[in-house]
């Protein structure tokens, strides 16, 4: 029973860096061009950089 | 826009923090990936600019200069040269485009989605033990705690948005949608808290986060649809920027932001330029295309010492002004603040959801208050009675409500979209269901809004051609166009205000008004052209606006609907009449003014009448803004397109009709969801009361009316498609 007190943080934890990775992407701009970033990635001669 | 490239447009520029310049453009016509490829590519070390960036979502285009200073005239004519056309942001007007509102929601969105997702990790097991399974108390309340650990920073952070628009409704003396759900989720969290701390096992955790995570869902899709519209009502705003040419004391022009213009400014304005402010004309000769203003059809002619009103577009002659009034005091301010008052007695307006939480809050609330007087009366403990009443409210949260009416108005606008139709805000579609009779304008809705050749003969017509193929005149290349291409006459004079003459085959002929061809001006109903070779009879040219060719079905179809029509136009009454009954419209008035066209507009709505309102001038802006619900072209202006709630493209008039089909469709769907939502309510309220209910069948009952009512608006988009 005891692995609950490991397994339950341990699982909270990893939510937690997934919603940390959705807040830096909202933050950074990357929800602003969804059209234009679908475009990018695919074409070589686009600068695809983030911003 | 026409651009003077010798105009100094420095004015646009920003600046970033290392000191770079920076601009931004709007390029509507950039559309596809290679447009973008093709743009970026082509900019980025011209003039200058070191980084080009286009948004494809929004068509706008960031560019960051080499160094502090940067020629915006020089990269407008670079992308001309590349084939798209740009205008030029105001720098404050791109700072307001920033969607703050909607990244907060996003993460909101995230937060609760987050929340949900991880404490049914702890609910499950708690589930489980509900049936049976054997689940001791000290690890339920052990699951209680962490779901609790989880749960209760999701929901207070989550439910932000909801609990500050409660309490600043409550401030005012009134209750709207989010004072039962904030009322709602805190009382599920206090309760569970204690709950949990005396080993109890009704605590609703779960249900809290969950029910904020659905309701965020229908607030993202509201405000996405809400951004989408005012972000192409911007687009289009900045289509026409704001730019007015100062001349300094040398003469050399430069450009400025209209808002910057003073009184006593001398300003340049080229053919094909808006005059930007109130002024005097001090040099120059032109035509002046007032319908905007007026809603005339007929071009004024304007010299040194006329009075020029800001909106109105110069036709022929560049003509020099002197600013008498600044932006914010020309003529165009007193329909400016016309408009606003009608925005203000629009955000007045109740929405649908907002009725429904009038009549459910209270009962819901009274019904949790008797179900705790009378459990305790009937002998059951305070702390079980108490439990008892936060069921109800838990179950009775309305979270199908609050989901149910923006997926129909999503839904609708994207019905609408594929039909051209441009929805601005969901209350639009709901005072749009509502209307009870239509109002339109005659230039421009009702008819196409340029002149057609009416008659004259075939050898006239290619006889008159070569010459105006050479005027920019209106009337003129109404002739041209229907000449189609061909020879250009020599030797072209153009005679601001009255016509041109030149040489077509070595003989001089004239094009132009009856006056400059020697006619007395005879009284005619149609606008009219006159053209004739020297020493010869001169032929009389007439033309007609046309109506849209499907004006006559969609007002058909508007009466067959129960719907009563009237015109209210600012042209001559004979022209109003004519273009009335071709579309078979009755009640008809003509030479209104702009205020005028708005007191007609105030007196239906005190008349009782829900008027709908179409039209495409600055004349039609104040009445757009104060009619019930509004439609305007995608030709319009600008001011008439951001005071109508809807924008429709297209050639047609059939899309009002259109339009006041699926939002009457919409208002239906969402009444029945709101009957699924009250029969969910009736058969789950009495559970609670009973204290039938657990925390399994919550979660159940909860997510199960959320998707019913889901599903119900997306059947909208199912028939549209079959």
């Amino acid at each position: 029973m005891s692995i609950i007190l490991v397994l339950a943080p341990a699982s909270v934890m990893l939510a937690l860096l997934g919603l940390g990775a959705f807040w830096w992407t909202v933050k950074s701009g990357q929800y602003d061009d969804p059209a234009g970033d679908a475009a990018r990635i695919l074409n070589d001669q686009l600068d695809d950089r983030p911003l | 826009m026409t651009t003077a490239l010798d105009a100094d447009l420095s004015g646009f520029l920003g600046h970033e923090a290392a000191g770079a310049a920076t601009l931004e453009l709007l390029v509507p016509g950039a559309r596809c990936a290679a447009c973008m490829a093709k743009i970026e590519r082509g900019l980025v070390g011209q003039a200058g600019v070191k980084q080009a960036r286009l948004n494809l979502t929004t068509h706008k285009l960031s560019l960051t200069f080499d160094g502090p200073s940067g020629d915006p005239a020089r990269v407008i004519s670079a992308l001309d040269r590349l084939g798209y056309n740009a205008s030029l942001f105001d720098p404050a007007e791109a700072k307001a485009a920033e969607d703050r509102e909607g990244r907060r929601l996003a993460l909101a969105l995230g937060v609760a989605g987050f929340g949900a997702g991880n404490v049914m990790m702890f609910s499950v097991p708690v589930w489980a033990g509900l049936f049976g399974q054997e689940l001791e108390p000290a690890t339920r309340t052990l699951m209680y705690w962490l779901s609790a650990i989880v749960a209760t920073p999701c929901a207070l952070y989550a439910g932000m948005t909801f609990f500050r628009s409660a309490w600043s409704s409550l401030r005012r003396g009134r209750a709207n949608m989010d004072v039962p759900i904030s009322i709602g989720v805190l009382l599920t969290l206090a309760v569970s808290f204690s709950e949990t701390i005396q080993g109890g096992r009704h605590a609703y955790f779960d249900a809290a986060v969950s029910l904020l995570f659905l309701l965020l869902i229908g607030r993202w899709l509201d405000h996405k649809l809400r951004s989408k519209a005012q972000g192409a009502a911007r687009d289009l705003l900045a289509l026409q920027a704001p730019v007015a040419y100062r001349l300094d004391a040398a003469g050399v022009e430069r450009g400025v932001p209209v808002a910057e213009v003073v009184v006593g400014d001398r300003l340049a304005v080229a053919p094909g330029q808006r005059v930007p402010v109130d002024g005097r004309v001090e040099t120059g000769a032109s035509l002046l295309d007032n319908a905007l203003i007026t809603g005339e059809t007929a071009p004024a002619a304007v010299g040194a010492g006329s009075l020029v009103h800001a909106g109105a577009l110069n036709l022929d002659g560049r003509l020099v002004m002197r600013a008498e009034a600044q932006s914010q005091d020309s003529a165009l301010a007193a329909i400016a603040r016309l408009m606003e008052a009608g925005a203000q007695s629009k955000s007045a307006y109740v929405r649908l959801a907002d009725k429904a939480a009038a009549i459910y809050v209270p009962v819901v609330h009274s019904l949790a208050l008797a179900t705790f007087v009378g459990s305790w009366a009937l002998g059951l403990g305070p702390r079980e009675a108490l439990l008892r009443a936060a069921a109800v409210l838990i179950i009775t949260c309305p979270c199908a409500l609050g989901l149910a009416v923006p997926a129909v108005q999503i839904a609708a606008s994207g019905r609408l979209f594929r039909k051209r139709v441009l929805v601005k805000s969901g209350a639009a579609l709901e005072r749009l269901a509502e209307v009870d009779h239509v109002v339109f304008d005659k230039t421009g809705v009702l008819t196409e809004g340029r002149p057609h050749l009416a008659d004259a003969a075939p050898a006239l017509v290619a006889a008159a051609a070569p010459l105006a193929r050479a005027s920019r005149h209106p009337l003129a290349q109404a002739l041209a166009r229907e000449a189609g291409p061909g020879p250009v006459a020599e030797d072209v004079r153009e005679t601001a205000g009255l016509g041109v003459e030149g040489l077509i085959g070595g003989r001089r002929a004239r094009l132009g008004r009856a006056a400059f061809l020697g006619i007395d001006a005879s009284q005619s109903l149609e606008t009219e052209l006159w053209f004739g070779f020297d020493a010869e009879a001169p032929q009389r040219l007439a033309f007609a606006d046309t109506l849209r060719p499907d004006a006559a079905r969609a007002v058909a179809a508007l009466k067959a609907r129960g719907l009563t029509i009237e015109v209210l136009s600012g042209d001559v009454p004979a022209a109003v009449a004519r273009a009335a009954e071709a579309a078979g419209i009755e009640r008809w008035r003509a030479g209104l003014t702009p205020i005028e066209k708005a007191a007609a507009i105030d007196s239906l709505k005190a008349a009782g009448r829900k008027a709908l309102m179409v039209g495409d001038g600055l004349n039609d802006a104040a009445a757009l803004a104060r009619a019930h619900a509004s439609m305007a072209p995608g030709a319009a202006v600008d001011a008439s397109q951001n005071a109508a709630d809807l924008v429709f493209e297209g050639e047609g008039l059939m899309a009002v009709v259109d339009a006041i089909d699926v939002a009457r469709a919409a208002k239906h769907r969402a009444l029945e969801n709101f009957g699924f939502s009250a029969l969910y309510n009736l058969v789950a309220a009495p559970a609670a009361v009973f204290g039938l209910i657990n925390p399994f069948i919550a979660a159940i009952a909860m997510s199960g009316s959320s998707l019913v009512v889901t599903l119900n608006a997306l059947r909208m988009n199912l028939e549209a498609r079959r």
